[in-house]
Protein backbone atom coordinates (compact mmCIF):
# COMPACT_ATOMS: atom_id res chain seq x y z
CA UNK A 1 0.00 0.00 0.00
CA UNK A 2 2.33 2.15 1.11
CA UNK A 3 5.63 2.66 -0.53
CA UNK A 4 7.01 2.59 3.14
CA UNK A 5 6.65 -1.28 3.21
CA UNK A 6 9.48 -1.61 1.18
CA UNK A 7 11.82 1.11 2.08
CA UNK A 8 15.46 -0.70 3.36
CA UNK A 9 15.49 -0.55 7.01
CA UNK A 10 18.38 -3.24 7.55
CA UNK A 11 21.06 -4.25 4.86
CA UNK A 12 23.22 -7.83 5.39
CA UNK A 13 27.25 -7.36 6.21
CA UNK A 14 26.93 -3.57 6.30
CA UNK A 15 29.23 -1.43 8.60
CA UNK A 16 27.63 1.58 9.35
CA UNK A 17 24.18 3.08 8.84
CA UNK A 18 21.89 1.71 6.50
CA UNK A 19 21.52 3.74 3.17
CA UNK A 20 18.33 4.79 2.42
CA UNK A 21 16.50 4.08 5.79
CA UNK A 22 13.80 6.90 7.10
CA UNK A 23 14.63 8.86 4.43
CA UNK A 24 11.40 8.86 2.38
CA UNK A 25 7.88 10.01 4.19
CA UNK A 26 5.81 7.47 5.28
CA UNK A 27 2.72 8.67 2.38
CA UNK A 28 -0.75 8.67 3.59
CA UNK A 29 -2.95 9.02 0.40
CA UNK A 30 -5.11 11.07 -0.20
CA UNK A 31 -7.70 12.79 -2.98
CA UNK A 32 -8.12 16.16 -3.61
CA UNK A 33 -11.20 17.54 -5.27
CA UNK A 34 -11.57 21.16 -6.67
CA UNK A 35 -14.91 21.98 -6.43
CA UNK A 36 -14.17 25.50 -8.56
CA UNK A 37 -13.31 23.76 -11.18
CA UNK A 38 -15.27 20.67 -11.62
CA UNK A 39 -17.62 21.00 -14.59
CA UNK A 40 -19.73 17.93 -14.16
CA UNK A 41 -18.83 15.81 -16.82
CA UNK A 42 -18.90 12.82 -14.86
CA UNK A 43 -15.64 11.41 -16.31
CA UNK A 44 -14.74 10.43 -12.63
CA UNK A 45 -18.15 7.98 -12.43
CA UNK A 46 -17.73 6.31 -15.67
CA UNK A 47 -13.90 5.73 -14.48
CA UNK A 48 -15.42 4.52 -11.64
CA UNK A 49 -17.49 2.21 -13.07
CA UNK A 50 -14.90 0.50 -15.53
CA UNK A 51 -11.98 0.03 -13.12
CA UNK A 52 -14.06 -1.66 -10.52
CA UNK A 53 -16.24 -3.79 -13.27
CA UNK A 54 -19.67 -2.71 -12.76
CA UNK A 55 -22.40 -2.16 -14.99
CA UNK A 56 -23.63 1.45 -16.41
CA UNK A 57 -26.95 2.23 -14.77
CA UNK A 58 -29.93 3.80 -15.76
CA UNK A 59 -29.82 8.04 -15.19
CA UNK A 60 -32.57 10.00 -13.88
CA UNK A 61 -34.07 12.81 -15.42
CA UNK A 62 -34.94 16.03 -12.56
CA UNK A 63 -34.90 19.02 -14.69
CA UNK A 64 -31.18 19.28 -13.44
CA UNK A 65 -27.30 17.99 -14.06
CA UNK A 66 -28.58 15.93 -11.36
CA UNK A 67 -28.46 12.34 -12.96
CA UNK A 68 -29.19 10.07 -10.47
CA UNK A 69 -30.61 10.71 -6.50
CA UNK A 70 -27.79 8.83 -4.77
CA UNK A 71 -24.45 6.35 -4.72
CA UNK A 72 -25.45 2.88 -4.95
CA UNK A 73 -23.85 -0.66 -3.85
CA UNK A 74 -22.41 -0.43 -7.05
CA UNK A 75 -22.20 3.21 -7.65
CA UNK A 76 -19.45 4.07 -5.67
CA UNK A 77 -18.98 7.80 -7.49
CA UNK A 78 -21.32 10.47 -7.84
CA UNK A 79 -21.19 14.22 -9.11
CA UNK A 80 -23.97 15.93 -6.65
CA UNK A 81 -25.62 19.22 -8.07
CA UNK A 82 -26.41 22.05 -6.62
CA UNK A 83 -28.11 25.40 -8.50
CA UNK A 84 -28.22 28.22 -6.11
CA UNK A 85 -28.48 31.84 -6.87
CA UNK A 86 -25.39 34.05 -5.54
CA UNK A 87 -25.55 37.62 -4.02
CA UNK A 88 -25.72 39.21 -7.30
CA UNK A 89 -28.52 37.38 -8.62
CA UNK A 90 -26.34 35.31 -11.03
CA UNK A 91 -26.95 31.54 -11.20
CA UNK A 92 -24.16 29.26 -9.44
CA UNK A 93 -24.00 25.62 -10.09
CA UNK A 94 -22.37 23.71 -7.41
CA UNK A 95 -20.77 20.55 -8.66
CA UNK A 96 -19.17 18.45 -5.88
CA UNK A 97 -17.32 14.51 -6.72
CA UNK A 98 -19.66 12.54 -3.55
CA UNK A 99 -17.77 9.26 -2.80
CA UNK A 100 -16.29 7.57 1.07
CA UNK A 101 -14.27 10.44 2.74
CA UNK A 102 -11.66 7.59 4.15
CA UNK A 103 -11.86 9.34 7.34
CA UNK A 104 -9.26 9.10 9.57
CA UNK A 105 -11.54 8.14 12.62
CA UNK A 106 -13.71 6.21 10.34
CA UNK A 107 -17.58 5.35 12.23
CA UNK A 108 -18.20 2.60 9.97
CA UNK A 109 -14.80 0.76 11.35
CA UNK A 110 -16.04 1.53 14.70
CA UNK A 111 -19.49 0.35 14.82
CA UNK A 112 -18.58 -3.09 12.40
CA UNK A 113 -19.32 -5.96 14.66
CA UNK A 114 -17.38 -8.40 12.13
CA UNK A 115 -13.78 -9.50 12.78
CA UNK A 116 -11.87 -8.40 9.82
CA UNK A 117 -14.73 -6.72 7.72
CA UNK A 118 -12.99 -3.24 7.58
CA UNK A 119 -9.67 -2.52 7.57
CA UNK A 120 -7.88 0.47 7.77
CA UNK A 121 -4.81 1.09 5.90
CA UNK A 122 -1.63 2.96 7.17
CA UNK A 123 -1.57 5.48 4.27
CA UNK A 124 -5.65 6.27 5.18
CA UNK A 125 -7.38 3.82 3.11
CA UNK A 126 -10.50 2.43 4.45
CA UNK A 127 -11.73 -0.64 2.93
CA UNK A 128 -14.35 -3.08 3.20
CA UNK A 129 -13.11 -7.09 2.91
CA UNK A 130 -17.06 -8.34 1.49
CA UNK A 131 -15.85 -11.84 2.13
CA UNK A 132 -15.96 -11.09 6.19
CA UNK A 133 -18.70 -8.72 6.03
CA UNK A 134 -22.22 -9.66 7.63
CA UNK A 135 -24.42 -7.75 6.32
CA UNK A 136 -25.96 -6.09 9.38
CA UNK A 137 -25.45 -2.69 8.15
CA UNK A 138 -24.13 -1.42 11.64
CA UNK A 139 -21.17 0.39 9.08
CA UNK A 140 -24.24 2.81 7.66
CA UNK A 141 -25.52 3.94 11.50
CA UNK A 142 -21.55 4.88 11.60
CA UNK A 143 -21.08 6.76 8.85
CA UNK A 144 -21.56 10.62 9.05
CA UNK A 145 -21.65 10.96 5.14
CA UNK A 146 -24.23 8.14 4.41
CA UNK A 147 -21.81 6.47 2.25
CA UNK A 148 -21.58 2.24 2.65
CA UNK A 149 -24.34 1.12 0.94
CA UNK A 150 -26.38 -2.18 1.53
CA UNK A 151 -26.71 -4.77 -2.04
CA UNK A 152 -29.79 -7.09 -0.47
CA UNK A 153 -28.86 -9.85 -2.80
CA UNK A 154 -25.63 -10.75 -1.76
CA UNK A 155 -26.49 -8.90 1.64
CA UNK A 156 -23.29 -7.50 1.83
CA UNK A 157 -22.13 -3.54 2.20
CA UNK A 158 -19.80 -2.07 -0.51
CA UNK A 159 -18.12 1.48 -1.26
CA UNK A 160 -15.73 3.16 -2.60
CA UNK A 161 -12.20 1.65 -1.71
CA UNK A 162 -9.59 4.64 -2.92
CA UNK A 163 -8.75 2.46 -5.72
CA UNK A 164 -6.82 0.30 -2.96
CA UNK A 165 -6.32 -2.62 -5.39
CA UNK A 166 -4.33 1.01 -7.68
CA UNK A 167 -3.15 2.39 -5.15
CA UNK A 168 -1.21 -0.75 -3.94
CA UNK A 169 0.42 -1.08 -7.17
CA UNK A 170 1.80 2.65 -7.75
CA UNK A 171 -1.23 3.91 -9.45
CA UNK A 172 -3.63 6.77 -8.80
CA UNK A 173 -7.26 6.35 -8.43
CA UNK A 174 -9.15 5.74 -11.78
CA UNK A 175 -11.53 8.72 -10.99
CA UNK A 176 -8.50 11.17 -10.53
CA UNK A 177 -7.02 9.48 -14.09
CA UNK A 178 -10.15 10.55 -15.85
CA UNK A 179 -10.45 13.87 -15.13
CA UNK A 180 -10.15 16.39 -17.58
CA UNK A 181 -9.75 19.69 -15.93
CA UNK A 182 -7.43 18.88 -12.98
CA UNK A 183 -9.88 19.32 -10.73
CA UNK A 184 -8.94 15.82 -9.14
CA UNK A 185 -5.21 15.56 -7.68
CA UNK A 186 -3.88 12.62 -5.74
CA UNK A 187 -0.96 12.39 -3.50
CA UNK A 188 -0.28 12.36 0.13
CA UNK A 189 -2.37 14.06 2.37
CA UNK A 190 0.61 16.83 3.03
CA UNK A 191 0.84 17.58 -0.13
CA UNK A 192 -2.92 17.79 -0.93
CA UNK A 193 -2.93 19.98 1.88
CA UNK A 194 -0.74 22.29 0.69
CA UNK A 195 -1.81 22.56 -2.66
CA UNK A 196 -5.56 23.07 -1.13
CA UNK A 197 -4.41 25.44 1.02
CA UNK A 198 -2.63 27.22 -2.09
CA UNK A 199 -5.74 27.00 -4.41
CA UNK A 200 -7.58 28.68 -1.90
CA UNK A 201 -5.63 31.56 -1.23
CA UNK A 202 -5.50 32.22 -5.21
CA UNK A 203 -9.71 31.80 -4.79
CA UNK A 204 -9.76 34.40 -2.71
CA UNK A 205 -7.27 36.95 -4.06
CA UNK A 206 -8.97 36.47 -7.48
CA UNK A 207 -12.15 35.53 -7.69
CA UNK A 208 -15.55 36.07 -5.70
CA UNK A 209 -15.10 33.10 -3.59
CA UNK A 210 -14.16 35.40 -1.09
CA UNK A 211 -15.07 32.34 1.51
CA UNK A 212 -13.30 29.96 -0.32
CA UNK A 213 -11.54 27.05 2.32
CA UNK A 214 -10.80 23.57 2.67
CA UNK A 215 -13.06 20.69 3.77
CA UNK A 216 -11.25 18.32 5.90
CA UNK A 217 -13.66 17.81 8.64
CA UNK A 218 -11.98 17.60 12.37
CA UNK A 219 -14.39 15.74 13.76
CA UNK A 220 -13.76 12.58 12.02
CA UNK A 221 -10.06 13.09 12.38
CA UNK A 222 -9.60 14.41 9.20
CA UNK A 223 -10.51 12.87 5.98
CA UNK A 224 -8.27 11.13 2.96
CA UNK A 225 -10.82 13.01 0.35
CA UNK A 226 -10.79 16.62 1.06
CA UNK A 227 -12.39 19.27 -0.91
CA UNK A 228 -11.89 23.25 -1.89
CA UNK A 229 -15.03 24.65 -1.54
CA UNK A 230 -15.64 27.95 -2.98
CA UNK A 231 -18.27 28.49 -0.24
CA UNK A 232 -16.22 26.71 2.70
CA UNK A 233 -18.84 28.73 4.83
CA UNK A 234 -21.67 26.75 3.74
CA UNK A 235 -20.49 22.98 3.04
CA UNK A 236 -24.40 21.78 2.69
CA UNK A 237 -24.71 23.50 -0.27
CA UNK A 238 -22.33 21.19 -2.04
CA UNK A 239 -24.94 18.31 -2.41
CA UNK A 240 -25.24 18.21 1.40
CA UNK A 241 -21.78 18.04 2.72
CA UNK A 242 -22.31 18.04 6.36
CA UNK A 243 -20.64 20.96 7.82
CA UNK A 244 -19.24 19.18 11.46
CA UNK A 245 -19.29 15.20 10.61
CA UNK A 246 -19.13 13.50 13.10
CA UNK A 247 -19.36 9.58 14.52
CA UNK A 248 -23.15 9.50 15.56
CA UNK A 249 -23.63 10.40 19.35
CA UNK A 250 -24.79 6.97 20.25
CA UNK A 251 -22.67 4.83 17.69
CA UNK A 252 -19.87 6.39 20.13
CA UNK A 253 -22.06 5.31 23.64
CA UNK A 254 -22.60 2.09 22.47
CA UNK A 255 -18.88 1.06 21.19
CA UNK A 256 -17.76 3.09 24.31
CA UNK A 257 -19.42 3.13 27.71
CA UNK A 258 -21.52 1.03 27.21
CA UNK A 259 -19.91 -2.08 25.52
CA UNK A 260 -17.32 -2.12 28.62
CA UNK A 261 -20.03 -0.93 31.68
CA UNK A 262 -22.18 -4.43 29.77
CA UNK A 263 -19.35 -5.92 30.14
CA UNK A 264 -18.37 -5.71 33.32
CA UNK A 265 -21.66 -5.97 34.55
CA UNK A 266 -22.21 -9.26 33.56
CA UNK A 267 -19.02 -10.50 34.83
CA UNK A 268 -19.59 -8.71 38.18
CA UNK A 269 -23.27 -10.62 37.87
CA UNK A 270 -22.16 -14.03 37.77
CA UNK A 271 -18.85 -13.40 40.12
CA UNK A 272 -21.58 -12.28 42.15
CA UNK A 273 -23.40 -15.44 41.75
CA UNK A 274 -21.13 -17.71 42.38
CA UNK A 275 -19.51 -16.06 45.50
CA UNK A 276 -23.56 -15.94 46.95
CA UNK A 277 -23.69 -19.86 45.81
CA UNK A 278 -20.46 -20.26 47.80
CA UNK A 279 -21.50 -18.28 51.00
CA UNK A 280 -25.42 -19.04 50.96
CA UNK A 281 -25.37 -21.97 49.12
CA UNK A 282 -28.80 -23.41 48.01
CA UNK A 283 -32.21 -22.83 49.14
CA UNK A 284 -33.26 -26.08 50.66
CA UNK A 285 -33.91 -29.14 48.58
CA UNK A 286 -36.74 -30.78 47.23
CA UNK A 287 -37.60 -32.93 49.98
CA UNK A 288 -36.24 -30.56 52.29
CA UNK A 289 -40.14 -29.75 53.74
CA UNK A 290 -39.11 -30.43 57.48
CA UNK A 291 -36.95 -26.76 56.96
CA UNK A 292 -40.57 -25.19 56.18
CA UNK A 293 -41.69 -21.90 57.03
CA UNK A 294 -41.98 -20.89 60.36
CA UNK A 295 -45.00 -18.65 59.74
CA UNK B 1 -58.98 -39.86 44.80
CA UNK B 2 -59.52 -43.08 43.25
CA UNK B 3 -56.01 -43.44 41.88
CA UNK B 4 -52.84 -42.50 42.89
CA UNK B 5 -51.79 -41.22 39.40
CA UNK B 6 -53.45 -37.60 38.55
CA UNK B 7 -52.75 -37.04 34.82
CA UNK B 8 -53.68 -33.27 33.96
CA UNK B 9 -52.12 -31.73 31.64
CA UNK B 10 -50.13 -34.43 30.80
CA UNK B 11 -48.64 -34.50 33.53
CA UNK B 12 -47.96 -37.79 35.84
CA UNK B 13 -48.78 -36.79 39.40
CA UNK B 14 -47.89 -39.09 42.31
CA UNK B 15 -49.90 -38.71 45.85
CA UNK B 16 -47.74 -36.04 47.53
CA UNK B 17 -46.77 -33.89 44.77
CA UNK B 18 -48.62 -31.09 43.00
CA UNK B 19 -49.08 -29.80 39.42
CA UNK B 20 -46.61 -26.39 39.01
CA UNK B 21 -46.46 -25.96 35.55
CA UNK B 22 -48.70 -27.15 33.51
CA UNK B 23 -47.17 -28.90 29.59
CA UNK B 24 -48.87 -25.70 28.18
CA UNK B 25 -46.83 -23.38 30.76
CA UNK B 26 -43.63 -25.49 30.18
CA UNK B 27 -43.73 -25.25 26.43
CA UNK B 28 -44.01 -22.17 26.49
CA UNK B 29 -41.65 -21.59 29.15
CA UNK B 30 -38.72 -23.67 26.88
CA UNK B 31 -39.76 -21.89 23.64
CA UNK B 32 -38.83 -18.84 25.60
CA UNK B 33 -35.86 -20.29 27.18
CA UNK B 34 -34.03 -21.75 24.25
CA UNK B 35 -34.75 -18.92 21.29
CA UNK B 36 -33.48 -16.65 24.05
CA UNK B 37 -30.23 -18.73 24.68
CA UNK B 38 -29.40 -18.57 20.74
CA UNK B 39 -30.59 -14.79 20.59
CA UNK B 40 -28.52 -14.19 23.84
CA UNK B 41 -25.01 -16.06 22.00
CA UNK B 42 -25.49 -14.38 19.01
CA UNK B 43 -26.13 -11.32 20.29
CA UNK B 44 -23.43 -10.97 22.51
CA UNK B 45 -21.16 -11.83 19.60
CA UNK B 46 -21.75 -9.06 17.80
CA UNK B 47 -21.75 -6.86 21.23
CA UNK B 48 -18.33 -7.49 22.01
CA UNK B 49 -15.43 -8.46 19.25
CA UNK B 50 -14.41 -10.74 22.89
CA UNK B 51 -17.40 -13.13 21.76
CA UNK B 52 -17.29 -12.66 18.18
CA UNK B 53 -15.83 -16.71 18.38
CA UNK B 54 -19.89 -17.45 18.93
CA UNK B 55 -20.32 -16.55 15.71
CA UNK B 56 -17.81 -18.88 14.27
CA UNK B 57 -19.00 -21.66 16.60
CA UNK B 58 -22.85 -20.97 15.60
CA UNK B 59 -22.00 -21.02 11.77
CA UNK B 60 -20.36 -17.46 10.74
CA UNK B 61 -21.16 -13.80 11.33
CA UNK B 62 -23.68 -13.90 8.08
CA UNK B 63 -25.39 -17.07 9.55
CA UNK B 64 -25.97 -15.77 12.46
CA UNK B 65 -27.15 -12.16 11.32
CA UNK B 66 -29.72 -14.35 9.08
CA UNK B 67 -31.33 -15.86 12.18
CA UNK B 68 -30.94 -13.82 15.26
CA UNK B 69 -34.14 -11.78 13.44
CA UNK B 70 -35.89 -14.96 13.13
CA UNK B 71 -35.60 -16.61 16.39
CA UNK B 72 -35.87 -12.88 17.85
CA UNK B 73 -39.53 -13.58 16.63
CA UNK B 74 -39.90 -17.02 18.14
CA UNK B 75 -38.92 -15.67 21.26
CA UNK B 76 -41.86 -13.08 21.12
CA UNK B 77 -44.30 -15.59 20.23
CA UNK B 78 -43.06 -17.20 23.44
CA UNK B 79 -42.82 -14.03 25.63
CA UNK B 80 -46.55 -12.99 24.08
CA UNK B 81 -48.00 -16.75 24.87
CA UNK B 82 -46.57 -16.27 27.73
CA UNK B 83 -48.30 -13.17 28.28
CA UNK B 84 -51.44 -14.60 27.49
CA UNK B 85 -51.29 -17.04 30.28
CA UNK B 86 -49.51 -15.28 33.11
CA UNK B 87 -50.41 -11.98 33.09
CA UNK B 88 -52.46 -12.00 35.67
CA UNK B 89 -50.63 -14.35 38.05
CA UNK B 90 -47.35 -11.82 37.63
CA UNK B 91 -49.52 -8.54 38.98
CA UNK B 92 -48.11 -7.30 42.47
CA UNK B 93 -50.39 -8.41 45.58
CA UNK B 94 -50.02 -6.84 48.63
CA UNK B 95 -48.27 -10.05 49.68
CA UNK B 96 -45.46 -9.37 47.12
CA UNK B 97 -45.23 -5.61 49.29
CA UNK B 98 -44.75 -7.99 52.49
CA UNK B 99 -42.34 -10.10 51.03
CA UNK B 100 -40.23 -7.36 49.17
CA UNK B 101 -39.74 -5.95 52.98
CA UNK B 102 -38.46 -9.66 53.69
CA UNK B 103 -35.97 -10.24 50.67
CA UNK B 104 -32.41 -9.67 52.77
CA UNK B 105 -34.11 -12.82 54.77
CA UNK B 106 -34.54 -14.76 51.16
CA UNK B 107 -31.56 -13.86 49.86
CA UNK B 108 -29.51 -14.83 52.73
CA UNK B 109 -31.28 -18.06 53.32
CA UNK B 110 -33.04 -17.13 56.24
CA UNK B 111 -36.35 -18.65 55.31
CA UNK B 112 -38.31 -18.39 58.50
CA UNK B 113 -38.02 -14.92 58.30
CA UNK B 114 -39.34 -14.63 54.64
CA UNK B 115 -42.97 -13.32 54.12
CA UNK B 116 -45.08 -16.20 52.49
CA UNK B 117 -45.41 -15.97 48.36
CA UNK B 118 -48.44 -17.31 46.35
CA UNK B 119 -47.93 -18.64 42.66
CA UNK B 120 -45.11 -16.18 42.33
CA UNK B 121 -43.11 -14.67 44.33
CA UNK B 122 -42.42 -10.93 44.03
CA UNK B 123 -38.75 -11.20 42.74
CA UNK B 124 -39.87 -14.15 40.24
CA UNK B 125 -42.96 -11.33 39.09
CA UNK B 126 -39.99 -8.62 38.38
CA UNK B 127 -38.09 -11.07 36.16
CA UNK B 128 -41.24 -11.53 34.37
CA UNK B 129 -41.69 -7.74 33.96
CA UNK B 130 -38.43 -7.12 32.93
CA UNK B 131 -37.86 -9.58 30.24
CA UNK B 132 -41.57 -8.50 28.97
CA UNK B 133 -40.66 -5.06 28.50
CA UNK B 134 -37.02 -6.13 27.51
CA UNK B 135 -38.68 -8.02 25.05
CA UNK B 136 -41.05 -4.91 23.80
CA UNK B 137 -37.87 -2.82 23.56
CA UNK B 138 -35.77 -5.48 21.45
CA UNK B 139 -38.59 -5.89 19.33
CA UNK B 140 -39.23 -2.50 18.17
CA UNK B 141 -35.87 -1.50 18.28
CA UNK B 142 -34.67 -4.83 16.51
CA UNK B 143 -37.62 -4.36 14.00
CA UNK B 144 -35.35 -1.43 12.13
CA UNK B 145 -31.96 -2.96 12.91
CA UNK B 146 -33.92 -6.11 10.81
CA UNK B 147 -34.09 -3.21 8.16
CA UNK B 148 -31.32 -0.62 8.43
CA UNK B 149 -31.83 0.49 5.30
CA UNK B 150 -35.59 1.62 6.06
CA UNK B 151 -33.86 4.49 8.25
CA UNK B 152 -30.35 4.80 7.10
CA UNK B 153 -30.78 4.75 3.41
CA UNK B 154 -32.77 6.22 0.51
CA UNK B 155 -34.08 9.70 2.43
CA UNK B 156 -31.10 11.04 3.13
CA UNK B 157 -29.47 11.63 6.55
CA UNK B 158 -32.50 12.85 8.16
CA UNK B 159 -33.23 9.98 10.40
CA UNK B 160 -29.59 8.34 9.80
CA UNK B 161 -29.16 9.09 13.92
CA UNK B 162 -32.52 7.59 14.78
CA UNK B 163 -30.78 4.30 13.67
CA UNK B 164 -27.76 4.78 16.22
CA UNK B 165 -30.26 5.45 18.83
CA UNK B 166 -32.15 1.76 18.61
CA UNK B 167 -28.73 -0.43 18.35
CA UNK B 168 -27.63 1.55 21.02
CA UNK B 169 -31.32 1.03 23.01
CA UNK B 170 -31.41 -2.53 21.78
CA UNK B 171 -28.03 -3.28 23.61
CA UNK B 172 -29.21 -1.41 26.47
CA UNK B 173 -32.84 -3.21 26.41
CA UNK B 174 -30.54 -6.56 25.81
CA UNK B 175 -28.18 -5.56 28.66
CA UNK B 176 -31.29 -5.52 31.21
CA UNK B 177 -32.72 -8.86 30.33
CA UNK B 178 -29.29 -10.41 30.41
CA UNK B 179 -28.82 -8.95 34.02
CA UNK B 180 -32.23 -10.62 34.75
CA UNK B 181 -31.52 -13.80 32.98
CA UNK B 182 -28.27 -14.31 34.88
CA UNK B 183 -30.15 -14.97 37.88
CA UNK B 184 -33.24 -16.53 36.60
CA UNK B 185 -30.51 -19.27 35.73
CA UNK B 186 -29.08 -19.24 39.17
CA UNK B 187 -32.37 -19.03 41.01
CA UNK B 188 -33.90 -21.81 39.00
CA UNK B 189 -31.35 -23.97 38.64
CA UNK B 190 -29.16 -23.45 41.69
CA UNK B 191 -30.30 -21.72 44.71
CA UNK B 192 -33.66 -22.66 44.47
CA UNK B 193 -33.28 -26.68 44.61
CA UNK B 194 -36.50 -28.31 43.02
CA UNK B 195 -37.29 -25.91 40.85
CA UNK B 196 -35.65 -26.39 37.52
CA UNK B 197 -36.77 -30.17 38.34
CA UNK B 198 -40.64 -27.75 38.27
CA UNK B 199 -40.35 -26.62 35.00
CA UNK B 200 -38.94 -29.45 33.34
CA UNK B 201 -41.65 -32.00 34.27
CA UNK B 202 -44.44 -30.06 36.02
CA UNK B 203 -44.78 -31.78 39.10
CA UNK B 204 -43.32 -30.66 42.21
CA UNK B 205 -44.00 -31.91 46.19
CA UNK B 206 -46.10 -30.46 48.61
CA UNK B 207 -43.39 -30.01 50.82
CA UNK B 208 -41.55 -28.00 48.10
CA UNK B 209 -44.28 -25.72 47.18
CA UNK B 210 -45.26 -25.31 51.34
CA UNK B 211 -41.76 -24.11 51.71
CA UNK B 212 -41.54 -21.61 48.84
CA UNK B 213 -45.18 -21.27 47.84
CA UNK B 214 -47.12 -21.53 51.12
CA UNK B 215 -49.71 -18.87 49.85
CA UNK B 216 -50.33 -20.61 47.01
CA UNK B 217 -50.11 -24.49 48.60
CA UNK B 218 -52.46 -23.51 50.45
CA UNK B 219 -54.99 -22.55 48.13
CA UNK B 220 -53.97 -25.54 45.74
CA UNK B 221 -53.34 -28.65 48.29
CA UNK B 222 -57.33 -27.52 49.42
CA UNK B 223 -58.76 -26.41 46.17
CA UNK B 224 -57.03 -27.34 43.30
CA UNK B 225 -56.20 -31.15 44.10
CA UNK B 226 -59.58 -32.40 44.39
CA UNK B 227 -60.35 -30.78 41.42
CA UNK B 228 -57.31 -32.10 39.46
CA UNK B 229 -58.51 -35.81 39.39
CA UNK B 230 -61.96 -35.22 37.92
CA UNK B 231 -61.50 -32.59 35.83
CA UNK B 232 -59.34 -30.13 32.82
CA UNK B 233 -58.14 -32.59 30.78
CA UNK B 234 -57.94 -30.10 27.53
Amino acid sequence: MSNGTLEVKAISGHRGGTPGKGVSRDYDVCKLVDTTTCIGCKACEVACLEWNGYEFRDTTFDNSHQTMPDTAWNFWNLIRFDERPSDDGTLQWLMRKDQCMHCADPGCLLACPADGAIVQYTNGIVDFNQEHCIGCQYCTTGCPFSIPKFNAETKKVYKCTLCSDRVGAGLEPACIKSCPTGCLHFGSKEDMLFEANKRVSQLQKNTQWTKAGVYDPAGVGGTHVIYVLGDASNPEAYGGLPANPTVPFFVKMWKGPLKWLGGIAMGLGIASIVGHYVRYGPKGVESAGDQGRAK
Amino acid sequence: MSSNIVVRHGTDLREDEIVRYTLKERMCHWVAGFSYLYLLATGLALFTPYLYWIAYVLGGGATIRFWHPWVGLIFLFGVLWMHQMWKDDMKTTKEDLAWRETIKAYVTNNDENVAPAGHFNSGQKTFYWVMFYGTLGLLVTGIFMWFPEWLSQGSGRSLHWVMSLMVFLHCVSALFTIGAFIIHIYMGIFFVSGGLHGILFGRVSTTWVKAHHPLWADKVVKEDRSRVSSSSFK
